[in-house]
């Protein structure tokens, strides 16, 4: 019996112990007002550059940075609602519509790189090399093969729905398939499925060893992905940490980030995964 | 299997060489999944004796909400908890949102009915003579309660054990309300889905079995506890 009451006693010390530390983290810092909230797409995120410039950013401004890789949409309805400090994302006429609404201001030019069609090496659709990739996608069902879309309003996501209106027609109800998932689960999809697929060329080169798929299309105009910052506007949210916003704003199209843009993912995949925003391309992505 | 073969090897190295970056995601699980699961220990347990003993108008669908609550969708709870925490939300003046803090709070919601309800109901199974005999000695409402949730430890801890095993396992709510904010949110859960999701297929599994090596030490730790009451 008396084992018993120890051992409780043991276990509720535990508990305690465990709470005490917990409590510890849990006010280990947060000064309200000091952090900055960034929403952006998931590819600067899983592409790994954010975790590069971010800290980079934390130790030049002494700011706490929250990252949140959400995907385009929600990322721009974050900025919309006042949620959001400072937006990174890649939907030229999205975040225009959002600069239009007066939720957010001062769209600056950070960094671009492309979208390619990529599909099964042996191309039954025979799209590769298509010059214009609504060609491309028409040829896809046309051919009746499966094409396969993020379906999660995603920067990616609304590029292939352009690509679609510029196509003049709707996706087919036969063989497109939407996972509403990430882009790197997307291509696994389309990979294990042998259908085609819109991807941006960083998670191609990241899961290049997993996946079955070649890049077929490539080069269109249309097919240029540009990623701008764009500040939440202090006019009509008082709440947001502006100052915050327009120095991380500042820092991304610096000289020192830009930098590292440049050189970022050559080491890993033989080639830069985005290319600094003086190399060309205004905010319409053409 | 060449990548699961992978994964171990890479769990072992990240354990092994005490990866900082590892080793700071598996203790803030730990501390934000404990604390959860103490506070829903503490308010749970008091609330499921009152069920337990009470009868009063209105239990009944108080004890099915309980029950329900059990099986909370936890994404469900994600979202609730970020709308009210929103900067726009009632509780917005908090600044709550994306910190560890707004983690406890989702992993409380989530644990919180788990206790109660197992709680009541280790508390029903007991042998109603016992409660008889207790108050015919004279026994004051606290003694009873403490003697009658001491017969009740077995299951309790059961509730303990489930409760802790809903929140360390949990990722929707945690991610929604998180944010998976490197050094700050990440839990094992959310860095498992991240490097998913970036193509680093040997870190997930490698951080799934830290994950499920925590899980079960835990586990152990408690059943034993449990278990030295059936033992003498």
């Amino acid at each position: 019996m008396h084992r018993v009451r120890v051992g409780i006693v043991a276990g509720l010390a535990l508990g305690v112990v465990a709470a005490a530390i917990g409590v510890g983290a849990g006010c280990g810092g947060s000064e309200p007002g000091r952090d900055l909230i960034l929403a952006t797409t998931t590819s600067t995120q899983d592409s790994g550059l954010l975790d590069v410039l971010v800290p980079l950013f934390e130790e030049r401004s002494g700011l706490r940075v929250k990252t949140l890789a959400v995907g385009t949409g929600e990322a721009l309805a974050m900025g919309s609602r006042g949620e959001a400090d400072v937006l990174l994302t890649h939907a030229p006429d999205l975040e225009q519509a959002l600069l239009d609404s007066g939720a957010a201001t001062n769209r600056r030019l950070v960094m671009h790189n492309d979208f390619v069609i990529a599909g099964p090496a042996g191309d039954p659709a025979g799209v590769r090399g298509t010059p214009r990739a609504a060609d491309a996608l028409l040829r896809i069902v046309a051919e009746g093969e499966t094409f396969v879309s993020r379906g999660d309003r995603s920067g990616t996501h609304h590029r292939e729905r352009s690509l679609w209106r510029e196509a003049g027609r709707e996706p087919p109800g036969e063989g497109y398939v939407e996972t509403g998932q990430g882009m790197a689960a997307t291509l696994l999809v389309a990979s294990a499925r042998g259908g085609y697929v819109l991807t941006d060329r960083g998670t191609h080169l990241a899961l290049r060893a997993r996946s079955e798929l070649v890049p077929l299309v490539e080069g269109d105009g249309l097919l240029l992905n540009v990623y701008s910052v764009l500040e939440v506007s202090p006019e009509r949210f008082p709440g947001v940490n502006h100052a915050g916003a327009r120095a991380f704003a500042d820092f991304l199209v610096g000289d020192e980030a830009q930098a590292v843009v440049t050189g970022f993912g050559v080491e890993r995949f033989g080639q830069p995964l985005f290319f600094p925003r003086a190399a060309g391309a205004d905010a319409e992505g053409r | 299997m060449d990548l699961i073969a992978r994964g171990v090897v890479e769990a072992l190295r990240l354990l092994a060489g005490l990866d900082a970056g590892v080793m700071e995601i598996l203790l803030l699980s730990l501390q934000l999944s404990g604390l959860a699961t103490l506070l829903a220990l503490v308010a749970g347990v008091p609330v499921g004796t009152a069920l337990a003993f009470h009868r009063f108008r209105g239990r009944g669908l108080v004890v099915a909400l309980v029950n329900t609550g059990m099986g909370l969708p936890p994404v469900v709870v994600g979202l609730f908890v970020s709308i009210l925490l929103w900067r726009s939300g009632p509780l917005g003046m908090l600044e709550m949102l994306y910190t560890p803090a707004a983690i406890v709070l989702a992993q409380l919601v989530i644990a919180y009915p788990v206790v109660v309800g197992l709680t009541m109901a280790a508390l029903q199974q007991i042998d109603p003579k016992l409660r008889d005999q207790l108050e015919g000695l004279g026994a004051s409402r606290a003694q009873l309660w403490a003697t009658l949730l001491f017969e009740a430890r077995l299951p309790v801890i059961a509730a303990v054990i489930a409760a802790f095993g809903a929140v360390i396992s949990e990722v929707g709510a945690v991610m929604m309300v998180g944010g998976n904010i490197l050094g700050y949110t990440r839990v094992l859960t959310t860095a498992t889905v991240l490097e998913t999701r970036k193509g680093n297929f040997d870190v997930a599994i490698a951080l799934s079995l830290i994950l499920l090596g925590l899980s079960f030490a835990v586990t152990w730790v408690l059943t034993h506890v449990q278990q030295r009451g059936v033992v003498r």
